[in-house]
């Protein structure tokens, strides 16, 4: 399938990876970009060398493109968006903020720019900066999360800016992937569904909570910190949430979430841990390689599209 | 000035008026998050006639600093 993404990123299907903190790391990112779609390694808060170490991997990996995935509020937001344009790297999205004081410096590099927007001005803000496209993700996704759905949001981005929007949030199948090209994506991202990648290096107890997670079983913790997150409810979900209603100290709250992702990806803390997935947990069932997610993805929606 | 963007974030945000001085942060003070502020910034565009670049919002904390910043642009309000 082509689309402006797919020629602008040099990937065979418009699917681009989430760059999930600690999930996306190289084995992910290469595997993804392996089968055609666009994988991308997550920098989160990881030390700048280490950035550059999984990019270097991912090359051993691939020689097909990928990109890399920059949280604008982490202190190592100036280092990364300076090892990407040294890299090569073909793409960055970005996290958290307005990534506008980094798109000249990237643009003049080559390297593409693609900024995570939560609303319709925020996208018309990111095109006029020099964006190459916007990925507009809705608050049924996984880990930090704006407020509008995917299906309000998608529309009027696509509506609001020339760039090619990539759609993003509640996406695991192919009719997803149609769904969100019916409302204008030339793209798509997806994190959950690649959560339980057989390539990548997510616990085990991780993954077993996402393949058994039902359509009910996804929280959002955070709101009255300005800053939600979306996760599998667990036992640290289920505390949080009492303390946010009783309206104690941030400090408080913070105590639960510090490492509380790297404890559910790395440890498969399922008690304590904090199980970032979207709402269409509920949606995935088995484990599989990436080259089957995106080929039964693609075969599916390709079939209804035609159809 | 001041007036002026008084009226607008009244008027699109609800804030209250009396919060609204030149010291006052856009975010703690005036409870404005950033989606609220790239909204706000076009608005401030439409009402004014200029262009706004994504890459000076991060010199816009306060309220001051808008007033500042327009006044900056020859903004006559």
């Amino acid at each position: 399938m082509k689309t402006r993404v797919t020629e602008l990123l040099g990937i065979e299907y418009p699917i681009i990876q989430g760059g999930m903190a600690w999930v996306a790391e190289y084995h992910l990112a290469a595997a993804v970009s392996n089968a055609g779609g666009f994988g991308i390694i997550g920098a989160a808060s990881a030390p700048a060398d280490i950035v550059r170490e999984q990019i270097k991997e991912c090359k051993k990996l691939t020689d097909k493109p990928f990109g890399v995935n920059v949280m604008l509020m982490n202190d190592n937001a100036d280092e990364v968006a300076k090892i990407v344009i040294e890299e090569g790297v073909k793409a960055v999205t970005t996290g958290a903020g307005n990534p506008s004081k980094y798109i000249g410096a990237w643009k003049e590099a080559g390297v593409k720019v693609m900024p995570v927007v939560a609303s319709v001005a925020m996208a018309k803000m990111m095109e006029r900066a020099g964006a190459d496209c916007v990925v507009a993700e809705g608050m049924e996704s996984g880990g930090h999360i704006g407020s509008i759905t995917t299906m309000c949001l998608l529309p009027q981005v696509v509506d609001a800016v020339s760039i090619p929007v990539i759609g993003a949030g509640g996406i695991a199948d192919g009719r997803g992937f149609a769904a969100a090209t019916m409302l204008g994506a030339e793209a798509v991202q997806m994190g959950t569904a690649f959560l339980v990648a057989k390539e990548n290096i997510v616990h085990a107890n991780f993954r077993n909570k996402v393949i058994g997670a039902k359509d009910i079983d996804s929280v959002i913790t955070g709101t009255s910190t300005g800053h939600p997150v979306r996760s599998i409810r667990n036992r640290m979900t289920k505390e949080y949430l009492k303390l946010e209603s009783e309206g104690v100290e941030l400090m408080e709250l913070e105590k639960l979430t510090l490492g509380s992702l790297r404890r559910a990806v790395v440890e498969g803390d399922d008690k304590t841990g904090t199980l970032m997935a979207g709402q269409i947990a509920g949606l995935i069932k088995e484990e599989r390689t990436c080259k089957e997610i995106i080929e039964t993805i693609m075969n599916e929606a390709n079939g209804l599209l035609r159809g | 000035m001041l007036e002026k963007i008084t009226n607008l974030l009244v008027e699109k945000l609800d804030v209250d008026a009396a919060k609204v001085t030149e010291n006052a942060t856009f975010s703690e003070d005036l409870g404005i998050d950033s989606l609220d502020l790239f909204d706000l910034v076009m608005s401030f565009e439409e009402e004014f006639g200029i262009e706004i670049p994504a890459e000076d919002l991060e010199g816009l904390k306060t309220v001051g600093d808008m007033v500042n910043y327009l006044n900056g642009k020859g903004v006559n309000a």
